[in-house]
């Protein structure tokens, strides 16, 4: 066991080496640069646009560029914003805790909601409560999160006059602040998420309901509960617990629109306006930084799987 | 949710007609309150805090109110240019070629040491003559001064290489902060990444991408005319909040007050219904335009008549009455910005192609110069930025317009870095250009008119060269006689605009200000750029 996981934590290299290289190759392929967009609109002589990618460095023939950064990398120096001049860790540990924060309570959101709602649809498969459910359930994947944002946001400040904080507080300063300002957020984007989780549990449920073992549980005289909670569900959870686990890693950087909706000072606004203003050591450096997060919460999951199914066992 | 949405919208359609009021601050007549904190919005966050080295509105807004200027716009009257950290206005030698600036003996930078005029000539060697490895984007502006001088404690001395109409309005341009010297002596690049002025609030932290927090400055020197301190405020907040709509609910949700730079008329009429006890409403023409831009390097816009039939073929009244309703453009203006003080009559500018009002004829008389010119089905790509106010509407109306003489324009929207590249790359047809300054005068507005091979290099890019257009430009900008001045810029329109139709703008800018109306003491101008440093601005208790 010890060995898979030190030749997993290694197969992270490559991977990783490979995102790095495929980010910078795409981002140099895209037109214009951070140069013409800084003076973009503004009476700027071309000298000081040459000046300016002299000081930047992008000036530099490509390879040197990418050796520099990888030579960097390997030394954990992220670099600097092109943009901002600031390092690209100050950079992120102003937007970290935000996107932590939202991707988690997002996904409480969703799991409380997914799994008992998906049980239940699966026990009461073909009843009204079912397709009230699935009705439910699709409702959340038709409407995308930033639409229903914009609608809680719409529908708040009508009513009420209110609209979220439009200034991010920390957790521990202030805690009410701070729920008031996620709360709809994580609501809107926790739905679209329940729905994706809620769907699997019900038909990963439904498919194990019809196992032999449960028959026998069932035939043993145990309660229904108890069949469906401890013998169905926590075998059909291998499933969900990977889709769960995937969104809550895609939900780090991945909610651009939702966070320009609310204003939210997050990773994926961060990642966006990077690529907007072709910040390339920054735009480098979040990709990396997500697929990392990607390929650790994959990791996270495998290792997972064996506490949930005693079956699996790596060597 | 979709029942409630549409509830919603129906309720908007039936609340009671936008309202446009003047502002209780304009109005005068109130004695300012002092306290309070002014929470505004900025759509943009700053790349650096370097105010020469920026160009964007998006670091004068939050940094402003930390530093002075040598002078600056009157908060009251926002054409005129008055003292900051001068004692007077400017006084020129008898050969025009010395400016010479009396400074105010009572200002202290925000770290308690005193400002001298070794602070405005570190100040301004760094704007004019940068080091190596120092961008100075504007130093272009003070391409006449030779020499910067302090031959007193308090008194700074420009030298200039040849008399110039624009110079000394040029030393209120917002991007000049006052500096220390001790601090550039430094580190030439201190101001980059810090903030230490001797503005009316000093420096209280912020957050990236979120905000920005100015505190009162006890030792600012300035007083209003009845004697009191300023500034009136304690503090102020800026919210970074990158997206218009949520701007709007910041504003409508009372979390933010103001936003300087602008909303669009929806979203003006949008706020006023929903606070129509709350809010107040500014609005002014604005010095920025967009211009059609055909590249002269290509065929067959290298033919004078083609880029001329391209601007008969434009309704610019009717245009600007209709695009008003719904983006920020509004007013028909050649070169110079309507209603400014170098702008054409309207009975002057009529008679360039394209201005006028008879727009059949026009749109005949296109026609008939395509056909002359061999090219009556013109069809070109028609280069524009992705961004929709007011880019995106004045293209489209642009594109209809041109429909309608025959020729096909496909739109060719981009990013604005790739926009930006193709500009600078001369890599289209005919492009949607534009230009934002901070004042009326016609040496900013025209430079992009200089040869492109020459001043213009990097800003002209309809990529033409033409000794003469910038033998006129030049002329211009040594005449200090502002009535003479005002004939030589309107012939320079006739020649650039109609007789080689180079490039030529479409509709003017005008900008919309709502905001809540506890927020007194703020006028709006022409511009995004001036009357920034907040001093004068103060709230009032409801």
């Amino acid at each position: 066991m010890r060995r898979y996981i030190f030749g997993r934590l290694l197969l992270m290299i490559p991977t990783l080496v490979g995102v790095a290289i495929l980010t910078f190759v795409i981002m140099r392929a895209v037109p214009g640069d951070i140069v013409a967009l800084r003076y973009a609109g503004s009476n700027v002589p071309q000298e000081i646009i040459d000046q300016e990618r002299h000081l930047l460095g992008l000036d530099k023939p490509l390879w040197v560029q990418f050796t520099d950064w990888m030579g960097s990398i390997s030394r954990l120096d992220l670099g600097q914003s092109l943009w901002t001049g600031n390092s690209v860790v100050d950079e992120v540990q102003v937007r970290m805790p935000l996107s932590i924060e939202l991707a988690v309570l997002a996904t409480l959101f969703a799991v409380v909601l997914a799994i008992p709602l998906g049980v239940i649809a699966a026990v009461k498969q073909d009843t009204w409560v079912d397709y009230a459910i699935r009705v439910f359930s699709i409702g959340g994947l038709a409407m995308p999160s930033f639409w229903i944002g914009i609608m809680m946001v719409l529908i708040t400040l009508t009513l009420w006059g209110w609209a979220p904080p439009v200034v991010f507080t920390p957790l521990f300063e202030d805690p009410v602040a701070n729920l008031a300002g996620l709360i709809l957020p994580a609501i809107a984007v926790g739905y679209r998420y329940s729905a994706v989780s809620m769907r699997m549990t019900r038909s990963t449920v439904l498919e194990v309901l019809r196992e032999d073992y449960v028959r026998t549980a069932r035939a043993k005289g145990l309660r229904e509960t108890l069949v469906v909670v401890r013998h169905a569900l926590r075998n059909a959870l291998l499933p969900v617990v990977t889709v769960v686990s995937l969104e809550f890693a895609f939900l780090i950087g991945g909610l651009v629109v939702t966070e320009q909706v609310f204003n939210l000072n997050g990773i994926g606004k961060l990642l966006v306006d990077a690529v907007a203003h072709r910040d390339y050591t920054l735009v480098q450096a979040l990709v990396l930084l997500l697929a990392a997060v990607f390929v650790l919460v994959n990791f996270i999951v495998d290792m997972v799987y064996v506490v949930l199914d005693p079956r699996i066992r790596y060597s | 949710m979709l029942v409630l949405s549409l509830v919603l919208a129906a309720c908007s359609q039936t609340a009671k007609p936008p309202t446009s009021s003047v502002s209780p601050s304009v109005a005068g007549g109130e004695k300012p309150a002092p306290g309070g904190t002014l929470t505004f919005i900025v759509n943009a966050e700053p790349p650096s805090y370097d105010g020469h080295r920026e160009t964007t509105f998006a670091l004068l807004h939050p940094i402003a109110p930390h530093y002075s200027l040598l002078y600056k716009f009157d908060p009251n009257d926002l054409t005129k240019v008055t003292p900051d950290l001068a004692a007077e206005m400017p006084q020129a030698s008898a050969d025009k070629l010395t400016i010479t600036v009396k400074l105010r003996q009572d200002v202290k930078f925000h770290d308690g040491t005193a400002l001298t005029s070794e602070d405005v000539k570190a100040t301004y060697d760094k704007i004019i003559f940068p080091p190596t490895g120092v961008l100075s984007p504007r130093a272009g502006a003070y391409a006449v001064v030779s020499a910067v001088n302090a031959p007193e404690k308090y008194t700074i001395e420009f030298k200039l290489k040849y008399p110039s109409a624009s110079f000394q309005t040029n030393l209120a341009s917002p991007w000049n902060f006052i500096y220390s010297a001790a601090k550039l002596k430094g580190d030439i690049k201190f101001y980059e990444k810090n903030v230490m002025g001797t503005g009316p609030f000093s420096y209280d932290g912020n957050t990236k991408g979120q905000d920005w927090k100015g505190k009162k400055n006890a030792d600012y020197f300035g007083k209003d005319k009845d004697g009191a301190k300023l500034p009136y405020l304690d503090a102020y907040k800026a919210l970074i909040i990158t997206d218009s709509n949520a701007g709007v609910t910041a504003i409508r949700s009372k979390q933010a007050m103001i936003e300087f730079r602008g909303f669009t008329p929806q979203q003006r009429d949008d706020l006023s219904r929903a606070l129509p006890n709350d809010l107040a409403i500014q609005e002014n023409p604005w010095i920025c335009v967009n211009y059609v831009v055909p590249n002269t390097q290509k065929k067959p816009f290298d033919d004078p008549r083609v880029r001329r039939a391209l601007s008969l073929a434009v309704d610019r009244w009717v245009g600007g009455e209709a695009l008003s309703k719904t983006t920020i453009v509004k007013d028909v203006g050649g070169l110079m910005r309507p209603k400014g003080p170098f702008a054409q009559s309207d009975t002057e500018l009529v008679k360039i192609a394209g201005f006028g009002k008879d727009g059949k004829a026009n749109k005949d008389a296109a026609k008939a110069l395509l056909a002359a010119a061999g090219v009556p089905n013109l069809s070109f790509k028609f280069l524009n930025r992705n961004i929709s106010t007011p880019y995106e509407p004045v293209a489209v109306y642009l594109i209809n317009e041109w429909k309608q003489v025959g020729i096909t324009a496909t739109h060719d929207v981009k990013e604005t870095s790739p926009y930006q590249a193709d500009l600078r790359a001369g890599n289209f047809e005919v492009a949607l250009d534009f230009n934002c300054d901070f004042l009326d005068e016609p040496d900013l507005q025209l430079a992009k008119f200089w040869s492109a091979s020459k001043a213009g290099k990097g800003l002209n890019f309809a990529y033409y060269d033409d000794t003469k257009l910038d033998g006129m430009i030049d002329a211009q900008s040594r005449e200090t006689d502002p009535a003479k001045r005002i004939q030589l810029v309107g012939a320079i329109e006739k020649y650039a605009m109609d007789e080689m139709a180079y490039q030529y703008p479409v509709l003017w800018w005008y900008r919309i200000i709502p905001y809540l109306n506890t927020v007194r003491g703020w006028k709006i101008g022409s511009n995004h750029y001036t009357n920034q440093d907040l001093a004068t601005v103060w709230l009032a208790k409801k």
